[in-house]
């Protein structure tokens, strides 16, 4: 009995001791604010997603050189979703309620985001897109819409390649050869667009799957059908698919796609024809001197030239989304989601590495980017060009 | 008609693979009674270390190759001792999952050592296309089914004519009186896992020109080549290998004439329809139970 009253007494010293301690500590001003970074890390479109994660990665660097974000430093927690809607969800409930991240970043594939939409809406977590170009993900019909993109859109994307095929070719009938997901819809309902306000007719609409070794079926059916071009959208390995089957067909036809060919080494599956389609980038290094591409060097060895940074849209946008984002929270004073979304209205000045951006969004439009902000491109030997006028 | 010829060779093509990878299944099927549920990652395996070996340690194909097959074999054995083996013994099914979570951590496996973007495989018969009536054909289009039916054929006749065959076809009529008479089940059912992935190896070897080499390039392969070992009948090799070829051709024949949305509906419906009408599959015997 006599020696538990010093070891209790001894107990409540230290506890005391502790609490003040504590209570003394600056631990909020350290506090990082977080931000969630949910896309495909792995899998056929990893080289897009590591274009993302380097282009945040950069911006964080430059943001908290400065001082961070309200006095407190940026942090980017990242989460694979392997192209997988059902796991992108998963990934972006866990950042929010596990991680407390301010806002998400992401959804590389279209269908990933598209599942991630009605989440960020509900959980009121503002949701930035750098890559996935599904109109509905931004043009998604809520009151309170958390979504913004920096990124192209579907619906613009069509209208230019179908401009681009028009002014380039004269092409007349073109048939469509889309992925079959969401995606892929979302194109073919813009390019259907693009093309009754021309009023012109299509050679046929083809769909092909993921995981397709031979397209000839389908090609076969839009060559017959008098196709005289065609409109590719798919990511890089199908779009590869797509170029062997033309080149075992021997058919030349002049192919204006999506950016999907971007997001990987194209022309090492798809071989020499690869260099035959032409695909749009929103973003592109055309000189080494750009500080981007210095800044890329520094902090990833790895990248030694031009060549070695495919997608630079990837790194462009999601540098410029960060930028952004960080901007808001900013002006909003606060990592509260609604405030955020408020002050994504307001933000000026803001310098990107793709164009300098004076209030990019309203609740109409909460896309920064727009057609003008487009540029063709090819791959020549494994680096991406703009096309020569 | 240009169609008609493409998808047949399209179809001729892809149901060999599907023939082979099948033909695994049905090895080792006969045998012991139980499969490897991870060859669709046996076919991924043989394409990577092709390329591995090939591309990246610059072996001439000659010497790549066969060193791939033989890391398939190695694999197949140890998928067999590790996966398979310890549930048999004890009576358990359990190898069913085994094998699936064995496939998964392969997948995973090679995912992390050899990266997750995918590769082209090389191969000088996919640089010209040959034009054979009206359609354009891969050299290495028609290697496939050459080389699964002789592969087929070649492993008949080891089953046949050779001492080691027989004795396995000795464990497939009667494990327990093979053992009796002196032969070793147990090796016999260690090297038809082998075999089992040789098969999807070389599968891999010959489809990755084509296609692409990267970690889960085998997945929907194997699955498919299950659908047509059951519709083959698990214990006939030559009914495997022509429901392969079945199974390819509906495919090409459906995606060319219905469109691309319908193959999976309508190439599942007719193998339902299949085996609601001969439930041991096409060319299969019903299993007697003598009482």
């Amino acid at each position: 009995m006599p020696s538990r009253l010093p070891f209790t007494r001894r107990a409540v010293l230290a506890a005391a001791t502790a609490l003040a301690l504590a209570a003394g500590l600056p631990a909020q001003a350290a506090d990082p604010i977080k931000l969630g970074l949910v896309a495909a890390l792995s899998g056929q479109s990893a080289k897009s997603g590591e274009a993302i994660t380097r282009g945040i990665t950069l911006a964080l660097d430059k943001i908290n050189a400065e001082g961070g974000v309200l006095g407190r430093p940026l942090e980017l927690v990242s989460r694979d979703d392997e192209s997988n809607p059902g796991k992108g969800l998963i990934a972006a409930r866990e950042l929010v309620q596990r991680e407390g991240v301010a806002a998400l970043i992401g959804g590389l594939d279209t269908p990933v985001s598209l599942a991630i939409v009605p989440f960020a809406n509900e959980a009121k977590v503002p949701f930035m897109g750098p890559w996935a170009a599904g109109t509905p993900i931004t043009k998604n019909g809520a009151a309170e819409n958390y979504v913004f993109r920096v990124s192209a859109v579907d619906e613009y994307v069509d209208e230019a390649i179908t401009e681009y095929l028009v002014t380039k070719y004269g092409a007349k009938k073109p048939g469509m050869i889309l992925i079959n997901n969401p995606w892929g819809e979302s194109n073919e309902a813009g390019l259907t667009k693009a093309l009754e306000k021309r009023g012109m007719e299509h050679a046929g609409i083809e769909k092909f799957e993921n995981n397709d070794v031979d397209v000839t079926p389908q090609l076969t059916r839009l060559k017959e059908a008098g196709a005289d071009s065609l409109f590719l959208v798919a990511n890089v390995a199908p779009s590869a698919q797509v170029v062997k089957s033309l080149d075992r067909m021997g058919w030349d036809v002049p192919i204006s796609s999506h950016w999907g060919p971007s997001g990987g080494r194209f022309t090492e599956l798809a071989g020499k024809s690869g260099e035959k389609v032409h695909f749009i980038q929103t973003f592109l290094f055309t000189d080494e001197a750009h500080p981007l591409f210095t800044a890329l060097k520094a902090k990833f060895p790895e990248v030694t030239s031009l060549a070695d940074v495919t997608p630079a849209t990837g790194i462009g946008n999601a540098y410029d989304a960060t930028l952004l984002l960080a901007a808001a929270i900013e002006k909003a004073g606060s990592t509260e989601g609604p405030a955020i979304r408020q002050a994504m209205y307001e933000i000026e000045g803001v310098e990107g590495a793709i164009k300098t951006y004076d209030k990019p969004f309203t609740p109409d439009n909460q896309d920064a980017l727009g057609p003008e902000d487009y540029t063709f491109t090819q791959f020549v030997e494994g680096e991406i060009i703009p096309i020569k006028e | 008609m240009t169609l008609l010829i493409t998808a047949i060779v399209t179809g001729l093509g892809l149901g060999a693979m599907y023939g082979l990878i099948a033909l695994g299944f049905q090895i080792t099927y006969s045998v012991c009674g139980r499969v490897n549920f991870a060859q669709g990652s046996m076919v991924m395996l043989g394409a990577v270390l092709g390329y591995v070996l090939s591309v990246r340690a610059g072996l001439p194909v000659f010497v790549a190759y066969p060193l791939a097959l033989l890391g398939c074999g190695l694999m197949g054995m140890l998928v067999e001792v590790l996966l398979i083996r310890p549930f048999a013994d004890r009576g358990s099914e359990a190898w069913l999952m085994a094998t699936v979570a064995g496939g998964i951590l392969l997948d995973n496996a090679v995912l992390f050592t050899f990266g997750n973007e995918p590769r082209a495989l090389p191969s000088p018969l996919v640089e010209t296309s040959w034009r054979i009536l009206g359609t354009g054909v891969f050299p290495q289009q028609l290697l496939i089914p050459v080389v699964a039916v002789a592969l087929a054929i070649g492993l008949q006749l080891l089953f046949r004519r050779t001492r080691q065959g027989r004795a396995l076809l000795a464990v497939v009529q009667n494990p327990e009186a093979a053992r009796l008479m002196g032969i070793n089940t147990v090796a016999m059912i260690s090297g038809a896992f082998a075999l089992s992935s040789v098969l999807a190896g070389v599968a891999g070897l010959l489809i990755a020109p084509l296609f692409a080499v990267h970690s889960d390039m085998g997945t929907l392969f194997g699955i498919k080549a299950f659908a047509v070992a059951i519709l083959g009948g698990m214990t006939s090799a030559s009914g495997v290998m022509l429901a392969g070829f079945l199974y390819g051709l509906t495919e090409a024949l459906v995606t060319s004439y219905l469109g691309s949305s319908y193959t999976y509906i309508v190439v599942f419906a007719l193998l339902i329809v299949v085996l609601a009408v001969k439930p041991a599959g096409l060319f299969g015997k019903r299993a007697l139970r003598k009482v």
